[in-house]
Parts: structure tokens; C-alpha cells; sequence
């Protein structure tokens, strides 16, 4: 199989000069964090005042973890470490209840974004000469730009698209014999059984591979989708506090997401113990920066677990491989690539007057996507708030809010209040 | 600021000569690299060798809308795929879209207008912008994060919707410039003050404006709704998406910036220039694109141009708000409807008639809304409720998927649509601009 | 056994049921049972009257929609728990309701209500063998 890099020399570096340039980059962003208020603070209770006092990458354990809680108590600046006139891009997560979280990019932090994600497409082995149509949503949501980005810098003609509206998507693939596209495996599988209501055949695609990520899905789900639409799927894996895609990306062998590890220090940890794990435990996932100028976060337990093959890849790649998302250490559900928490749909259900007290939330599949089905029991004035079995404390008052009403509905203003993705029709 | 001076503050005469000389050249690319242009050309018996000054840009064919659709989906590029780096669709009249293809160079360029579009707005490198405008196929969202990314501000990339969340952001991170439709902003308003949020404390202090017509009258009200200085933009996609022409802080028109983008006004009927600072359609030649130039585009917008030179210094001519469409285009949110659309995706659907009309409406602080009649043939009627609701949503799916926009669907009795000659009034606009 | 309902597509705005009650009227058509199924926008009148094809012919030619539908009347004990036991009977034997509706004046000692069902002969089969009473046009006709 041919092989293609995007920069041979970093890709296949030896491992030993990895760690060395790790350990010199981490001095750097230790130095940098220490400009914010955040780790000025953290670091200096863990008795790190500089770069320097990391002797060797086995200091690593010395810096304490950062947490999601940690980013949200450092809304809006108390990560930022460079003046907001260097900062030319900021990202934040949904959240339009609770603490959101934010991250912010100097033009060279976007600039290595970029690369990296340029890199991971040039590892599936797609060029310049690709027809490249992204279906995840633009905007706050990394997933769009990240990708855009990096197909621009390849060379690919781009077809920004975002999500939803099946039968379009399905015309432009046709239209424009796109070859590759960025979309969750939910929506792939969904097309597919939409194709022919909607008067589409696979013949009339050029399609030759798909990213796919946003969402866990088992190695039968990729296998099927191979199957179904004759194509290559790779597996993409980022989280926006890494910047977003291009965090770990498999290449043409598809055994496991190559993790940039010139860019970003993965480590596997118990997630009880905080105790590094070796090769092949599964555990949670942990990632340090190490490119990132205007944010840089140090040690950041992203709740996902995963674990690292062993062994060499056959591409040569030295960046070590991370298994599929296996599971996660919180509550939080994965809805058609939204990241949702059950805590955040009962903020927003729970300001509606005519709520009563009690409320499921379900999730089920409808055709291939997920549906989110939330049960609520009417408010009733005469009967005041209904308790069912449950003692449940009273409701509490929070005032009226209009944003759950579907007034500002319509294919441009979908997804009310949980960011992201929500597929719009069909 | 004036971002790009040399191009935009320069001396009528010398601006005339690079018009000349990009002209020439665009007529030599397309005629050589576009069998479409080469056979409209060949056709009016002009070649590139007539075209001598600006002046002759009245010998070259004119382009309409419906080219557009039968060159669908690439006919009208003059570069070959492999160096189109970005495409943009929107839904067309009838059936295909309109398609644009960018080059990297001409991603650059429109970058460039963006900036000097944004710099005409009273934005400087370093201020923070927040976009509402959709991101995606809509050229809204992404030209303006292009050009802001060009001047070096810092981007919020919101995209559209999602009113509270783009409440917060401002809140939290006090961004000076908003870009959205100007109905968003005033509705932003209600939200805000429902929240207990007052407009007039924003951060925001530069808005630009576009992608819908709008008058002095919102203008004043938004300026004194959020206390902030509210500019209009002006761009279509074919042209390159916004970023064609932008007011400056003295807001008496819109400065195109005529050494990319060179506008004439014709009478539509005709097809014969106006006189100078007369009313007719705007006709824009593309002269710097290389992935799909465009000669005298009819953009069917009504509007006049001034050619004096603005108290900014800048020279570039004002071309006046939006005064009417030469067609029976609506502009629905931010997004073009064509009744025809309508009528294709009705027809399109078992056993219904086109027997409709397109109600649009905006009531005080909200958006637009519309709203599609229909008759209801026996054909299609059901004694049974969740069958006719059915069909309501159907028809709001497919309408959906096809114009990206959301509409209200009523079901009427058979012959109560308002019929003038025999011909029904397809849309019906209560929209106090 | 199975009586026909006229259903007419009426849109919500003032004095349209009020069109169609008058113009069956002036025709010397007698309404028996009537309801109205309605959303925010439309309504849909189901009707059981005397004289239904004429009912129809006489509404489309004034240009309303109409259409004709097989529903089922039948008898139900005026007391509590007579309707329960008709549900049970449907229940038990997988047969489903689309919608009911009861009949402006009373036949007999019972109520008389109408029964839009699923599969409307099968309906009419497990009632009668459960000894319920239905009425047909003949009868409907007569009283």
C-alpha cells in the first residue's frame, strides 16, 4: 500500500527524539500556562515554578490534572495566557445554561490546527485532487471549521455543506462526485436508508472514504458502513478543548487513531487511581498541549476512555495509537454528535411554567439516528406539582424563559438550546 | 480605516485604467477558458480584441440567472476543478442550484473585499466580531469570517440561531462588531430585554447588516435600540458572497468596490445603460476572479449609483440601498425564495394543485415568517386528521430540505386563494421594512 | 351493517359550519350526529345524515370537499360502565378506534354512538357476536 505523509521526518520520528522534543516543548507551554492565572496558582501548588523543574518526561506526574470543572471556573480568561489582540479565534462549548467553557487560538495556534488536521487527511491517503464535502456543522462547533481548514490546506475542493438536510447532501455527492466526507456514522448509516426515497442510488457517487467521528460507534458499525457504500471509513477522534478534529486520526491501516504526539502528550490513566496505565489498559484519556500559545492546558482529563495499541503501525508512523472511545467516566450522552448532559436538559425543561415536576429523558433510534424523547408531566394548578412514587424537592422557581418554544425554529436556526448538530429535516 | 487606500481612495481616471486593464483580461480568460462565454461571445460577434477600454464592457454579453441553471453544475467555471478550492450552492429558481467556485485566489480576494467591507463598517485589527450569520453553503458566515480573519480581528463564530447563546457571548466576551440580517438584531432585542438584558449596554457598537432589504426606518431603530452604528452590506453569491459593496460611517450608499467588482445600471427591459445616477438593475462584471468570472451579471436588484467622491475619501461609487427586485424573488430570513421554488416542490408532491400563495410576515420583534397556502384537492383529502397533518409536514420537509428555510403550512378550502385575470397573486408581503 | 359519514374540509374562519348546516337544510337533509375534529388552521365536520350521496353531491357542487367514509353505529347502555364494556370487547379482540362520536338525539333507551374502526368488518363481526346492537341506515332511515 502507498503510503503518504504530510511531513515524513515528524511523522515517523523516532521515538526517543519524540520524548525529547516533548520534554522541550512541555518546558515551553509550562512556562507559557504560568502567564495565566489558572496554573500561576495550580503550578505553584504543586511546587512547579517553571519550565525547568521538569527534568524529564516521568515529571510529568508532578503537574497536577486539569479538569472540565477546572475550564469552566476559568471562564472567560483565566486561561488565557497572550494579550486578546493576538487572539484571533475563540471557540466555545455549548452551554447556554450552566458554565460553558472557551478556548482561544492565536493566528499560530490556528495555523498548527490546520496542519494537523492536513496531516490526518494526508494519512488516509486523500490529495489536493479530492472533492471533499464536510456535513458537520460550522460555527462554535469545531467539527466544521476544523476540518474545512485542513482540507483547504491540502488542496481539496471543499464544499461546506454543515449538517443536516439529507436530500441536498445527497444531490451535491452526486453532482459533484465528491470523493471524501466528514459526518457521523448515525448520519451515514441514515443516508443510506434514505437513498431511495429520496431517488438517489449508490451508482450515482463517486464516493471513495469517509471521516467519521463526533460520536461513538463500534468497529461492526464502520464495517457495515464500509460494506453498504464501498468505501474506506477512518476514524476521527478531537475534543474542542484540544482545538477539535485532528487530535488522532487513522491512517490507511485503520488500526487505531495515530495520535499527534508532536502536538499534544496523551496519557492513559485509572481514572480512580490518577496512575498512568501501560499499553492495552484501557483507561481514561489525558492530553497536554503542546503547540497552543493562547490556551495551553496541561494534563486534561477528557472523560473519554480508550486505550494505545502496542507495536509499530505498518505506515511506519511512530505516534502511538489510540483505540476507539470505549466508553465514558461521566453521565454525559453522545446525541447524533451533540454532546449532551442530562443536567442541561433539565435546565431547560424545568424553566417552562407548564412543567410539572417529573421528567424522562429517553433515547432511541429511529431508523439511524438517535432521537431524544423527553416525557415531562404537565403542571397542574389545582393539584400544584404531581409526585409520582418519588419524593421529589419542589420545583424551583426560575423565571419564564421563551427559548424553549419553538419560535426561533426553521432550518437556519435549528438546535435551540444544545449546540451542535441536531439534523434539521428528513 | 480605509483598508486597501491605493485601491479604494484612488483618482477616477487611474481607477479606470486598471478596470480597463482587468477587463481585457478577463475577456481574454473566460473567451479562452469557458465554452460558454466563448459561444455567448462568439455569438454577439465580440471578441477580446475589441475590448480596448471599460467602455467596451457594453459589446460583452449579459449573464442572467437562468445561465446560471443550465450551466449547472459546472459549465460556468472557467478554471478546471482541481484548482476550485471551495464551492457554494444556493437553491436556484427552479430545480438545480446555483452553484459559485472558488480558486484560492479568488478565496483571497474575497477575503480582501470582506476586509475593506469591514474596515468600511469602522472595524479595526484587533477588535473582537462576533458572526451570526449561518455558516456553511450560505455565503454569509464564512465570507465574513474570511475578511475578518484577513483584518486580524478576533472571531466569535456563532452562526446563526440560538438567540441566548449569542446573548451570553456578547455578554461574556464583549465583542464591538455584530454581522447578522438587521430582523436578527431587532429581534435579539426582545430576547435580550425578556432575560432582563438592556440592549442599550451592549458591547456591541458597529453592526453590519445585510442579506435582506431593509430601510432608514430600522436602521434608526436598531441604532436606538443598542446604541450602536448600524452599516449595510451588500453581496450575492455569485458575485462572491458578501463583501461586493458596504456603507462607510457616513451611510449616504454603498461603496462597491468597482476595481474587483464592476457595476453599470441597465433598464431591464432594454438592456440599455441609464443614465447616470438613474434607477435600474444592477449589472456586475467580476474582474479579478479566476474560478468563475462572471460578465455583466444581472443581479435583478434595483438600485442607483453615485459616482461623487464620498467625504471618507474614498472614490469607489455608492451604489443606494436595495430599492426593489426586477423578479418576484422574496427575501424570507436572510434567505431567497422564489415563488417557483415553491411551486416545484408542490407539484412535486402527489395530488396536490399549484393552487398557493406565500404569505411573509414580520411582526414587531420577530422574524420573518412564512407562511404557504394551499388548496386542498379531494384528492388529497382525509377524513382523518393525522393524515392531513401528515401532509402539512410534508410539505414543510420537503420546502425544507430544497429553499434551507422554514415555512408554515396552511391547508385551505379549494378556490379561496385570491385570483386576479385568472391568475393567482403568488405572494402576499405584510412586512413593514 | 356499516352506515356512511360524510366528512367536509372546513378552514376556520367564521359562519363555515354554519354554510354547510344551512345548505343541508335548505336541501331537507337531516343531520343525525355531528363532531368536528379540528386544529389551529382547519377542521375536519363528520356528519351522519338521512340523505348522505345527496348530502355530497350537494356540497361539491358548491365547491366544498367532501368525502364518504364507512363508520359503524352502535347501541351502547346508558349507564355507567356501557361504553367500558363495548371498549373491552373491542380491546380483547385487537380492534382499533380511530375516533367516536354520539349521536345528537337517542333511538331508544340507549345511546347511539358512532364508531370510525381500523377494519370496520371485522368490527362489526366480534360485536354481534357478543350480542351488541347495531344500527344500520334501514333503521336510521325510519326513525
Amino acid at each position: 500500500m502507498e503510503i503518504y505523509y504530510r511531513d515524513k521526518s515528524i511523522e515517523t520520528i523516532d521515538r526517543i527524539s519524540l520524548k525529547k522534543l516533548q520534554l522541550e516543548k512541555l518546558r515551553k507551554t509550562i512556562d507559557n500556562a504560568l502567564k495565566t492565572r489558572f496554573y500561576k496558582e495550580r503550578l505553584k501548588k504543586a511546587g512547579v515554578k517553571s519550565g525547568r523543574d521538569i527534568k524529564s518526561m516521568a515529571d510529568l506526574e508532578k503537574i497536577p490534572f486539569t479538569t472540565k470543572d477546572d475550564l469552566r471556573g476559568c471562564y472567560t480568561d483565566g486561561l488565557l495566557s497572550v494579550n486578546m489582540d493576538e487572539v484571533i479565534r475563540l471557540h466555545t462549548s455549548s452551554g447556554t445554561t450552566g458554565i460553558p467553557t472557551v478556548i482561544y487560538h492565536t493566528r499560530s495556534d490556528l495555523d498548527n490546527w490546520t496542519e494537523l488536521v492536513a496531516r490526518s487527511i494526508i494519512a488516509t491517503g486523500a490529495n489536493k485532487k479530492d472533492i471533499f464535502q464536510n456535513m458537520m456543522t460550522y460555527g462554535l462547533f469545531t467539527g466544521g471549521l476544523g476540518l474545512h481548514y485542513g482540507a483547504e490546506r491540502v488542496g481539496m475542493t471543499v464544499i461546506p455543506v454543515g449538517g443536516g438536510n439529507t436530500k441536498r447532501q445527497m444531490q451535491l455527492m452526486k453532482d459533484f462526485k465528491t470523493t471524501v466526507i466528514h459526518i457521523t456514522p448515525s448520519y451515514m448509516l441514515h443516508i443510506y436508508s434514505k437513498l431511495e426515497e429520496c431517488g438517489f442510488s449508490l451508482n450515482d457517487f463517486n464516493l471513495k472514504k469517509a471521516y467519521m467521528g463526533a460520536e461513538p460507534y463500534s468497529e461492526n458499525t464502520r464495517k457495515k458502513i464500509e460494506r453498504l457504500f464501498n468505501i474506506d471509513a477512518y476514524n476521527s477522534y478531537g475534543l474542542s478543548e484540544m482545538n477539535g478534529p485532528g487530535v488522532a486520526f487513522e491512517c490507511v491501516y485503520k488500526t487505531g487513531m495515530h495520535a499527534w504526539e508532536d502536538a499534544y502528550i496523551m496519557e492513559i490513566i485509572d481514572p480512580k487511581t490518577g496512575r498512568t496505565l501501560p499499553e492495552e489498559m484501557e483507561g481514561e484519556i489525558v492530553f497536554t498541549t503542546l503547540d497552543r500559545r493562547a490556551t495551553p492546558i496541561l494534563r486534561y482529563r477528557t472523560r473519554d476512555q480508550a486505550f494505545v495499541y502496542k507495536g509499530l503501525c505498518k505506515c511506519k508512523r511512530t505516534h502511538r495509537r489510540l483505540s476507539r472511545i470505549t466508553g465514558r467516566t461521566d453521565d454525559m450522552l453522545i446525541i447524533n454528535g451533540v454532546n449532551v448532559f442530562p443536567s442541561q436538559i433539565e435546565e431547560v425543561i424545568m424553566r417552562i411554567p407548564e412543567v410539572g415536576n417529573n421528567y424522562q429523558v429517553q433515547l432511541e433510534k429511529e431508523g439511524a439516528l438517535d432521537k431524544l424523547i423527553v416525557k415531562v408531566e404537565i403542571y397542574s394548578k389545582k393539584k400544584g406539582y404531581r409526585y409520582e412514587g418519588k419524593n421529589i424537592a419542589p420545583r424551583p422557581e426560575l423565571p419564564a424563559s421563551k427559548d424553549y418554544a419553538a419560535r426561533d425554529s426553521g432550518s437556519n436556526f435549528v438546535s435551540q438550546n444544545l449546540g451542535g448538530i441536531l439534523w434539521q429535516s428528513n | 480605516m480605509i483598508w486597501n487606500k491605493e485601491m479604494e481612495c484612488m483618482d477616477l481616471e487611474n481607477l479606470k485604467n486598471i478596470q480597463s486593464e482587468r477587463l481585457k483580461k478577463t475577456a481574454e480568460y473566460v473567451y479562452k477558458n469557458s465554452p460558454f462565454y466563448k459561444k455567448k461571445m462568439d455569438q454577439k460577434g465580440v471578441h477580446p480584441d475589441d475590448i480596448k477600454s471599460i467602455d467596451d464592457i457594453v459589446k460583452l454579453p449579459v449573464t442572467i440567472k437562468e445561465d446560471m441553471r443550465d450551466c449547472y453544475p459546472f459549465k460556468l467555471f472557467s478554471a478546471p476543478l482541481k484548482e476550485v478550492s471551495e464551492i457554494h450552492v444556493s437553491s436556484g429558481t427552479t430545480g438545480n442550484f446555483t452553484v459559485v467556485g472558488y480558486s484560492r485566489e479568488d478565496i483571497r480576494l474575497w477575503a480582501e473585499v470582506m476586509a475593506r467591507a469591514l474596515a468600511c463598517a469602522g472595524a479595526e485589527p484587533g477588535d473582537m466580531i462576533q458572526i451570526a450569520y449561518g455558516y456553511g453553503l450560505f455565503t454569509g458566515g464564512l465570507g465574513f469570517h474570511y475578511g475578518a480573519m484577513e483584518m486580524g480581528l478576533t472571531i466569535i463564530p456563532v452562526s446563526s440561531g440560538q438567540t441566548k447563546r449569542q446573548l451570553k457571548l456578547m455578554n461574556d466576551f464583549k465583542p464591538k462588531i455584530l454581522a447578522c440580517t438587521p430582523s436578527y438584531c431587532l429581534y435579539m432585542a426582545e430576547e435580550a430585554r425578556e432575560i432582563g438584558m438592556d440592549p442599550r449596554k451592549s458591547s456591541w457598537q458597529i453592526g453590519s447588516f445585510g442579506a435582506e432589504p431593509w430601510s432608514e426606518s430600522m436602521r434608526k431603530e436598531i441604532e436606538s435600540t443598542w446604541d450602536m452604528t448600524a452599516t449595510d452590506v451588500y453581496g450575492l453569491s455569485e458575485i462572491t458572497g458578501p463583501g461586493v459593496a458596504h456603507e462607510c460611517a457616513y451611510k449616504k450608499g454603498l461603496h462597491i468596490f468597482s476595481d474587483v467588482f464592476y457595476p453599470e445600471v441597465i433598464d431591464p427591459k432594454t438592456l440599455k445603460s441609464v443614465k447616470k445616477g438613474e434607477t435600474g438593475e444592477l449589472v456586475i462584471t467580476t474582474l479579478n476572479k479566476k474560478g468563475m468570472p462572471l460578465l455583466r451579471y444581472g443581479t435583478r436588484d434595483v438600485v442607483s449609483i453615485n459616482y461623487e467622491r464620498c467625504a471618507c475619501g474614498r472614490t469607489s461609487p455608492r451604489i443606494s440601498k436595495i430599492l426593489g427586485r426586477t423578479d418576484d424573488m422574496i427575501i424570507v430570513r436572510g434567505i431567497n425564495v422564489f415563488p417557483s421554488q415553491i411551486e416545484h416542490v408542490l407539484l412535486s408532491i402527489e395530488g396536490i394543485k399549484p393552487h398557493y400563495q406565500l404569505v411573509v410576515d414580520r411582526r414587531a420583534g420577530e422574524l420573518d415568517e412564512l407562511e404557504v397556502v394551499v388548496e386542498v384537492e379531494e384528492k388529497i383529502f382525509s377524513d382523518e386528521m393525522k393524515s392531513l397533518r401528515a401532509l402539512e409536514e410534508k410539505i414543510k420537509k420537503e420546502i425544507g430540505s430544497t429553499l434551507g428555510i422554514f415555512a408554515k403550512v396552511k391547508l385551505v378550502e379549494p378556490k379561496t386563494i385570491e385570483r386576479s385575470e385568472g391568475k393567482a397573486k403568488r405572494v402576499i408581503d405584510k412586512r413593514a421594512l | 351493517m356499516k352506515l356512511i359519514q360524510i366528512s367536509v374540509f372546513l378552514e376556520n374562519r367564521k359562519g363555515r359550519l354554519h354554510d354547510v348546516c344551512s345548505l343541508l337544510g335548505n336541501h331537507d337533509i337531516n343531520i343525525r350526529a355531528l363532531t368536528i375534529a379540528e386544529s389551529p388552521e382547519f377542521g375536519i365536520l363528520r356528519m351522519v345524515v338521512d340523505k348522505p350521496k345527496d348530502a355530497v353531491d350537494i356540497l361539491k357542487r358548491k365547491g366544498f370537499i367532501a368525502k364518504l367514509t364507512d363508520i359503524v353505529a352502535v347501541e351502547v347502555d346508558d349507564r355507567p360502565g356501557g361504553l367500558a364494556h363495548i371498549l373491552q370487547i373491542l380491546y380483547d379482540n385487537s380492534i382499533n378506534v380511530e375516533y367516536m362520536y354520539g349521536f345528537v338525539e337517542k333511538f331508544s333507551d340507549k345511546a347511539l354512538l358512532v364508531f370510525r374502526f381500523d377494519s370496520p368488518d371485522k368490527a362489526i363481526l366480534v360485536l354481534k357476536k357478543n350480542k351488541i346492537n347495531l344500527v344500520g341506515a334501514k333503521h336510521l332511515g325510519k326513525i
